[in-house]
């Protein structure tokens, strides 16, 4: 398997195996290479774009733009794994100008926990993390944000939130413990919840 | 050479060198530092404004230009914008005591939903730095906020930002109250924030999407200049 560190700067190549390629974030590699296994998807293709993305939301649509012109003859059908994910809808547009679907959602957070679900809880001072994002928490929280080299600048970041919610892919205490002391490193409260893959593994099963 | 011998006096420099180097210590973020210069300037009769326009906001447009250029980033302009505010906090009530010159009034806040607001903030002191007057309503705010500070405040301008996609879309529940209202025209409406584009300021009605703190300032100051303009043609 792909480093976390690979996922987050270079992304995956896809196998050239399967009639749909996913165009995915870096980040969800392993939640969709978990689903693809567990329900036999073998039809899917994955390629991944660099997870970092995730802090650059103005350069997915180019990147996910480049990557259908890229493969689009060599498979039946893209598929896009991606919510907005920050672009204020420029993906939901392009993807429809470019006559591919992608996961609904505003984002990971959202999917990962069913759009419906996580719109009622309506939380705007919930920071969340993901199994991936804690893992990489300095690579895509701490050191993009300076907070190792200015501690001071972290009020300013997060002094509006009040809790720091993992959203739990796997159970894995040891994660569990990082998310705990990312909590920490952030000044905010701490919550635990299991989502599994909610709305992605619905979209992921429902590609034919 | 050690770094005793590194140390610069600040208050042994000429104006002009005084000046630069306050531009370098703005641009590296050290607010003590900007203290020290801007009370400096003072005791030599700088006039307030004159400190704030030509130390201060001028270094700060450096900085904004690096950011806009991806030379620098975030922690960096927050550590410039901090140093800056405490140039900032020594000048403001002098500013007032000394009638320093008012280019327009503005109201901004984050809307509904969204607590983000370290755009804003930039945006909030890089207009007060222009000779702005801005009454901050902070994070997560309802139309109602935003109409009850227009009818007290009587500013010139609204400005709305939003991190979010999904809290986006509450601009145009707030510009969309103001036209219900028949107050849409009084004001000039500018947005900013990152999900957001050109494309989608025009869509909801408002005059301008400004792409950060020195657009925004700018793009300001040229309806202030319309503004006037137009009061002086009607005379």
């Amino acid at each position: 398997m792909t480093t976390d560190a690979t996922l987050t700067t270079e992304g995956v190549a896809p196998k050239g195996e399967g009639r749909v390629l996913l165009i995915a974030c870096g980040a969800l590699a392993r939640e969709i290479l978990a689903i693809k296994t567990a329900n036999t998807l073998d039809h899917l293709d994955l390629q991944c774009l660099p997870a970092i993305l995730h802090n650059h939301p103005e350069r997915i649509v180019p990147a996910v733009r480049d990557a259908v012109a890229k493969h689009r003859d060599a498979y039946d059908q893209l598929f896009v794994v991606y919510a907005d994910c920050g672009t204020g809808g420029q993906l939901q547009a392009a993807c429809a100008d470019m006559g591919i679907q992608m996961v609904a959602g505003p984002h990971c957070y959202s999917f990962f926990e069913g759009n419906d679900i996580f719109a009622a809880h309506d939380e705007i001072t919930a920071f969340y993390l993901t199994d991936f994002l804690v893992r990489q928490f300095d690579a895509f929280v701490w050191e993009p944000l300076g907070l190792g080299r200015h501690p001071d600048l972290r009020d300013m970041y997060f002094g509006s939130y009040e809790k720091l919610v993992y959203q739990a892919q796997t159970d894995d205490p040891d994660l569990t413990e990082k998310a705990q002391d990312c909590a920490a490193r952030l000044g905010l409260a701490f919550e635990r919840r299991f989502t599994g893959y909610g709305d992605l593994k619905k979209a992921l099963t429902t590609i034919t | 050479m050690s770094d005793e011998e590194d140390d610069i006096i600040l208050s042994e420099l000429n104006d002009e060198d005084l000046v630069a180097q306050m531009f370098d210590d703005l641009y590296d973020g050290m607010k003590e530092e900007i203290e020290e210069g801007v009370n400096i300037l003072l005791e030599r009769d700088w006039a307030p404004y004159r400190i704030l326009t030509e130390a201060l906001v001028g270094g700060m447009t450096i900085v904004g230009h690096d950011f806009r250029d991806g030379i620098l980033f975030v922690p960096e302009v927050l550590l410039a914008a901090n140093a800056m505010k405490g140039g900032m906090s020594i000048l403001k009530p002098l500013l007032a005591e000394t009638g320093a010159p008012r280019v327009g009034k503005m109201v901004i806040g984050t809307v509904k939903g969204d607590i983000h607001d370290i755009g804003k903030n930039l945006v909030s002191m890089m207009m007060e730095g222009a000779g702005f007057e801005v009454v901050d309503l902070g994070i997560n705010n309802a139309v109602e906020a935003y109409l009850e500070a227009l009818e007290t405040e009587q500013p010139d301008i609204l400005g709305m930002s939003a991190l979010l996609t999904t809290t986006m879309p509450y601009m145009k529940v707030v510009i969309d109250t103001m036209v219900e209202k028949g107050l849409r025209d009084d004001y000039v409406v500018l947005v900013g924030g990152a999900p957001l584009n050109e494309e989608f300021g025009k869509a909801i009605g408002a005059d301008a999407y400004c792409r950060d703190a020195a657009v925004a300032v700018e793009t300001a100051k040229t309806f202030m200049a319309r503004k006037h303009n137009q009061g002086a043609a009607a005379v």
